[in-house]
């Protein structure tokens, strides 16, 4: 098996651990908050305060769940505008309160539903990448599993972007990608391969700054070697992010994302 | 006041571009008015049959009042001051970032037949005397999709505006993200958001209308970001592809799911204007945003 596929099939693992999981082992005191205030609690998508080794955090994360009963309640992981809302509920609380922003991304994509629609699913995630930007707190994502389209961005759109060693990241999912452009889902093997959606191919083209080390044996198998690195990267990251004037830091973010594009003139 | 005087268009040398089918996600492929070279067209919203003479500029059936899909040349013509669209970044061409097989082929072919060189045209103009930024997307190029060149056109209009505190209007129409870019693509709907941050920091103003179809990165970014939003009547405006969201909830959706007229009513939209108004709408809201006319401008 290929390089790409085998990253997907380890993304999409049932038994990876999800957002909860990581945010348990690498900070204290997690207390979870709960909704959106315009329309409900989106159990796809989860956050609070925590403690970072002693430093107040915000904590967001995608959340998946390991049986089906579980991931029924959480739409796979894929959230509703509810669920964006929360996130730009939390950012703008951290904002407020000066804590850094740590958000964890596993999704194949925002929740394709009805009633996400007439929500505006759209709007939801708009409002998202338009906060993120201006956002006087630093905000790092990590990409601790899947990540696909309009959905993943919405919560990447920060200081500094990383992905765990078997994470991927995409436009869209391999499957949404072969039926677009060959109206053939059974070709996600070859659109996974053409899509460069690897940790290895992403810091190429400067889509994250770092790739977060699994263990040999399997993330679920020791989820504190990897988590371990995570909180120290944190630490390191935040004592350089939170000393900056934040037209410095909002500058430099703008930039991050202006680079972005190929073309001539 | 010119709100009243005989609306002047700018001429525009392009001919009508030849609709392309192209690589675009699902909900982007609706049936597109196909205008042979005949005398008869057929309405795609009513099936009716319209003597081609019988439609004027604006391209609206003259029998349901469905709006069809217009270039964006043809857009220009309906809502800038004649002679007044100056265009920016007017060689701006896409290159091959995921090196996609044959992409490089693709858009020169697309290039030819449309006379585009990508998907959105930009500049500055004069609206009923009002100067602004505007941008029009352009279905012909596949179907309006936001690569490299689609993100970086946006965002440079949009920083112009700021830069010359100016207002900006863009008429959306896109499928959604640029497949063959890949995650390039993606990462331009946080460079045009971020962009509408700042012009909307110094205090501008921008309007968009949303014209069939707005849907997918598009609609997650920068569409949905406008001050005010219209919309041309049943423009589809959505996230998600219907087939995809049908297929997703196993459940048929109803027929005016995702129109402009269903935006509306759940309140994501501002109002719904016919197309033969609009230039009266955006003079109006430039009116009562206290916008300079022609030359008082800050250039």
């Amino acid at each position: 098996m290929s390089n790409a596929s085998e990253v997907l099939l380890k993304a999409r693992m049932v038994s990876r651990p999800t957002s909860l999981e990581f945010i348990e082992k690498i900070f204290d005191d997690f207390f979870e908050l709960h909704g959106d205030r315009h329309f409900e609690d989106d159990k796809a998508m989860v956050g609070g305060i925590a403690s970072l080794d002693g430093m107040p955090v915000t904590v967001i994360g995608i959340q998946k769940g390991h049986t089906v009963k579980e991931n029924v309640e959480r739409r796979f992981g894929s959230p509703n505008p509810d669920g964006y809302r929360k996130v730009v509920r939390l950012m703008k609380q951290a904002e407020k309160f000066h804590r850094p922003v740590i958000q964890f991304i596993n999704t194949s994509g925002a929740y394709p539903g009805k009633g996400a629609e007439e929500r505006g699913q759209g709007e939801a995630i708009a409002r998202c990448l338009y906060e993120s930007s201006g956002l006087k707190t630093p905000v790092i994502s990590i990409f601790i599993g899947e990540g696909g389209s309009g959905g993943a961005i919405a919560m990447a759109a920060g200081d500094r972007v990383w992905m765990l060693e078997n994470g991927m990241y995409a436009v869209l999912s391999p499957e949404g990608f072969a039926s677009i452009l060959w109206r053939d889902p059974s070709r996600s093997g070859e659109a996974a391969e053409l899509m460069k959606l690897t940790a290895q191919d992403l810091i190429k083209n400067g889509v994250i700054e770092k790739i977060i080390p699994e263990p040999e044996e399997g993330l679920e198998n020791n989820l504190e070697f990897t988590t371990n690195i995570i909180k120290e990267e944190l630490k390191k990251e935040l004592a350089v992010l939170c000393v900056k004037p934040y037209d410095e830091l909002l500058e430099e973010r703008y930039q991050r994302f202006r680079k972005y594009g190929e073309f001539e003139e | 006041m010119n709100l009243f005087k005989k609306k002047n268009y700018i001429p525009i040398g392009r001919t009508m571009p030849k609709r392309e089918e192209t690589a675009h996600e699902p909900e982007q492929q609706q049936e597109t008015p196909a205008i042979p070279d005949g005398m008869w067209v057929k309405c795609r919203f009513c099936g009716g049959l319209i003597y081609k003479k019988e439609m004027d500029e604006f391209q609206i059936c003259p029998k349901c009042g469905g709006h069809f899909r217009i270039s964006a040349a043809e857009r220009l013509a309906i809502t800038c001051d004649e002679g007044s669209f100056e265009e920016f970044d007017a060689n701006m061409v896409a290159k091959n970032p995921m090196d996609y097989p044959d992409y490089d082929k693709l858009l020169e072919k697309i290039r030819d037949k449309s006379g585009l060189k990508d998907g959105v045209l930009t500049g500055l103009c004069r609206i009923n005397g009002y100067k602004t930024v505007i941008a029009v997307m352009d279905s012909n190029f596949m179907m309006g999709s936001m690569g490299s060149v689609v993100g970086e056109k946006i965002t440079r209009a949009i920083e112009k505006a700021t830069q010359l505190k100016l207002p900006i209007v863009i008429f959306t129409c896109s499928g959604g993200a640029r497949m063959q870019e890949g995650i390039i693509s993606l990462m331009q709907m946080a460079k045009t958001s971020a962009a509408v941050r700042k012009h909307n920091d110094a205090g501008l103003l921008y309007v968009t209308v949303a014209t069939d179809p707005t849907t997918g990165g598009v609609s997650a970014s920068f569409a949905n970001l406008g001050d005010i939003i219209l919309a041309e009547p049943k423009a589809i405006m959505g996230f998600a592809g219907r087939r995809v969201i049908e297929g997703t909830i196993n459940e048929k959706l109803p027929d005016d799911f995702q129109t402009a007229e269903f935006q509306l009513s759940h309140g994501f939209v501002d109002k719904i204007v016919n197309r033969r108004d609009m230039k009266d709408a955006l003079t109006t809201i430039f009116k009562l945003h206290n916008i300079k006319k022609g030359e008082e401008g800050n250039e």
